[in-house]
């Protein structure tokens, strides 16, 4: 018998990865976009994401739109929970969104577009950070409704969470440019790479400390023997990942410290779906409980398995027709 | 939470989500007619090689990437306030709703967002069939974006095909069919797919005729007002037909709302008057300073003279939606409408005289009904959204019972927020637009940064000296 609430699951959770993968390293170039001079460092930049940031961001709206159509219980309680946050985040995607097309219609206040992308991007992947350690502190519920107030989301281990994912997304971004560019901008983003790499490893180290203290549940997952042996297994390869990284770096590769961090994030996120797994709302509410009826799970994945495929073959394609470095002249030559 | 806070905070869920919901509609509404222009500006580039056509794509994909990037970034706004604001909607609708939403995204929104970025950019990198290629998926995918959300929002009014679970969702019955194609589907995709082209076709007009106005030899302007002022004669009168059926479906499905819409208070036996204008009042329940034509509206809704026709006073006090604001809302799009429609016309009577390039009057009247379209495509959604009230699913579910347990002060925070922010932000691309419609299109129209796009393996140079050829 196939679960097709496993299955969708697993759907959203690619999803999420997705969005991971593709717009954490265009939020982490608006992050990082201060340290770019003005002139050809910035426009070459902002011109290596234009033509793919709004794909990326459509992830996100498959990860919204796709937890409403399979746990709409889950979509119920987590976004009135996350009220904050979430406006927080919407109004920065808003801001930085418009920059791209904002900056280059109105060069007289292109400076005024620029500190918008820089906020907008911050305040999002800030945002997003702290959603993510919300959930992982826990969540009020009553019957089927959020039952905290307004302001439960806050505290230093979502504070933390959110700095990380920061500090996360700006690495991407600085690996990005690595891979995409040459000349000044690309040592400028050797040197940030370096930084940014040792202060991911701090922040991985001290929310996966935090995360233990949280629940009993995530205590147990982890630490509880016999499944410690495989569960060491997770900080372990992170080491290693985080020691290839350097290594890449050191040895000037260009594409390979980006892959490196996408490998990071990636055990960040196993290393979550060791704590939360099969809960939707960790500690609270399980992937079944939440779950949509067979009926609409069952429709939707067929759209899923014949759509996905389709547009993962033409979003590589539209990553291959802008392959290669970015020039001066860029895309808009 | 008192009773007096709940009310508020329902209050200010509603006018966030009727705000943030107007704000984002005006941008589809624009994209998915210039979408569908540019592709057919580019397949007439490609298959006559008159550069008139290639200039006014440049002209007009400048506009468009600014519309569309306004459209998603408050696009990805409404996916997520569904459930900040309205969580027991979520919760019990998600089942049918959700899905919907879902198949939008995965095949209309990942195929613009895919494709939008060859089309703005890749023109030089792809040549010319790929990226016309790209600019059709495009408009396809804004096509294939209404027809999914228009169908979740159709079946908020005329709810079919569900079951309902014992824990109070409704769930998908025997055949997504009959959710998909629920009763008012058609007629509101019909009708709503004409606005949006309707929208783009005087908006475009307009900029055409500002531009006649002042150099009517411009070739870019005349070839976007004729065929702007081609789609208004043509398609106007289509929408007047298709307008008509779908208040005859919503007088079957939705009768309060069309009571409304006519300001009919009362029943009317044998006859019921059309209202063109009045102030409805609603608490003494009659409209004052009635101009009205007797037994039209029974002619019209019935195609009888004497057929009866219901009034409000037949709907229990607590399922009737507000009259004022459907009553002016209705009158403003019908209004705007007879207006498009008589402008259309007009039109064909200059092409017929040969006049339609320095017909100063028609051009000053094309220039000040440029942003009608926009105006009506709100005014017929306040219609149909307001007229669905008091219910989020109609007949079934309460707006009342629909709201996330949230308190006021946090939505009255957010509502300021997104206020602020969307006056500001869109306010500036609104002006950023209107500056890049000032511009008369130029001969030799630029890219996307200024300079002029190179076709593949052409240098400019010998782009220039081929254009001047032609």
């Amino acid at each position: 018998m196939i679960d097709l609430t496993v299955i969708w699951a697993g759907i959203i959770g690619f999803a999420i990865v997705a969005y991971v993968v593709m717009d954490g390293f265009d939020l982490g170039i608006g992050i990082l976009f201060p340290r770019f001079d003005v002139g050809d460092e910035r426009d070459v930049a902002m011109n290596s994401v234009a033509p793919v940031w709004d794909g990326n961001e459509t992830w996100l709206v498959l990860g919204g739109g796709g937890l409403l159509a399979a746990f709409p219980l889950a979509y119920a309680i987590i976004l009135p929970a996350l009220y904050a946050p979430l406006i927080a985040m919407l109004l920065a995607l808003i801001l930085r969104g418009v920059a791209f097309e904002f900056r280059w219609r109105d060069p007289g206040h292109r400076a005024l577009w620029d500190v918008a992308f820089t906020l907008g991007s911050t305040v999002a992947t800030f945002a997003q950070g702290v959603t993510l350690g919300a959930l992982l502190q826990g969540i009020s519920v009553e019957g089927r409704a959020y039952a905290g107030g307004w302001w439960e989301w806050l505290s230093p281990f979502s504070l933390l969470t959110g700095a990380g994912l920061v500090v996360g997304y700006a690495l991407l971004g600085a690996c990005w440019l690595i891979w995409k560019t040459e000349g000044s901008l690309q040592e400028k983003a050797y040197r940030h790479a370096r930084r940014l790499g040792i202060a991911l490893l701090v922040a991985i180290g001290l929310v996966s400390l935090a995360t233990l203290t949280l629940e009993a549940q995530y205590y147990q997952r982890w630490l509880a023997y016999p499944g410690v042996l495989a569960t060491a297994q997770v900080p372990l390869a992170t080491l290693i990942v985080s020691a290839l990284f350097f290594r890449s770096l050191a040895r000037r590769q260009h594409a390979g410290p980006f892959f490196w961090v996408l490998g990071l994030f990636g055990l960040c996120i196993v290393g979550l779906g060791v704590s939360i797994w099969p809960d939707v709302i960790p500690a609270r509410i399980s992937i079944w409980e939440a779950a949509a009826p067979p009926s609409s799970q069952l429709f939707m994945l067929v759209g899923a398995v014949i759509m996905v495929p389709i547009i993962l073959t033409y979003t590589g394609w539209a990553y291959w027709v802008f392959r290669g470095k970015v020039g001066a002249d860029g895309y808009h030559s | 939470m008192s009773a007096w806070d709940q009310d508020l905070a329902l209050l200010l869920a509603r006018l966030q989500f009727a705000f943030t919901v107007s704000f984002h509609f005006l941008f589809p509404a624009f994209s998915i007619g210039l979408a569908s222009f540019l592709a057919v500006l580019e397949g007439l580039w490609l298959a006559t090689g008159k550069s008139v056509y290639a200039n006014l794509f440049r002209y007009w994909v400048k506009i468009f990437a600014i519309v569309f990037a306004m459209g998603v970034v408050s696009g990805v706004v409404m996916s997520y306030q569904f459930g900040t604001n309205w969580a027991v909607f979520s919760d019990r609708a998600g089942p049918i709703v959700g899905p919907l939403m879902a198949y939008e995204v995965l095949t209309a929104f990942f195929l613009e967002a895919g494709f939008l970025g060859v089309m703005l950019f890749g023109l030089n990198k792809v040549g010319k069939k790929l990226h016309f290629m790209a600019t059709c998926a495009v408009a396809l995918g804004t096509l294939i974006s209404a027809f999914w959300i228009l169908s979740a929002n159709s079946w908020m009014h005329t709810p079919t095909g569900y079951e309902m679970a014992a824990n109070g969702q409704f769930v998908p019955g025997p055949s997504w069919w009959a959710i998909i194609f629920n009763p008012s589907f058609p007629y509101r995709l019909v009708h709503t797919t004409i606005a949006a082209f309707l929208t783009t076709a005087f908006a475009v007009g307009g900029v055409g005729a500002w531009h006649l106005l002042r150099d009517k030899d411009n070739p870019g302007a005349r070839t976007m007002f004729s065929m702007a002022m081609w789609m208004a004669a043509l398609v106007t009168p289509i929408q007047v037909f298709v307008g008509d059926l779908h208040g005859l479906n919503t007088l079957e499905h939705q009768p309060a709302k069309v009571m409304a819409m006519e300001g009919h208070f009362e029943s009317h036996p044998d006859g019921a008057p059309l209202i063109l204008l009045g102030v409805p009042d609603s608490a003494e329940k009659r409209v004052d300073y009635a101009i009205s034509i007797p037994k039209a509206s029974s002619l019209i809704l019935k195609h009888d003279l004497n057929a009866p026709l219901a009034g409000l006073d037949t709907v229990p006090e607590a399922d009737q939606p507000p009259v004022g604001i459907v009553f002016w809302a209705f009158r403003i799009m019908v209004g705007l409408g007879v207006a498009m429609l008589f402008l259309g016309l007009w039109s064909l009577v200059a092409r017929w005289r040969g006049r339609l390039y320095d017909w100063r009057l028609l051009h000053r009247a094309a220039v000040l009904l440029g942003p009608s379209g926009f105006v009506a495509v709100i005014a017929g959604w306040v219609v149909t959204e307001v007229g669905r009230q008091p219910f989020t699913v109609y007949g079934l579910l309460r707006t009342t019972q629909s709201v996330s347990p949230l308190a006021a002060p946090a939505v009255a925070v957010s509502l300021t927020a997104f206020v602020v922010t969307y006056f500001a932000v869109f306010g500036v691309g609104i002006w950023y637009l209107l500056r890049l419609m000032h511009r008369p299109p130029d001969v030799h129209e630029a890219g996307l940064d200024g300079r002029p796009i190179r076709t593949a393996g052409i240098t400019p140079a010998q782009a220039v000296i081929k254009g001047d050829a032609r």
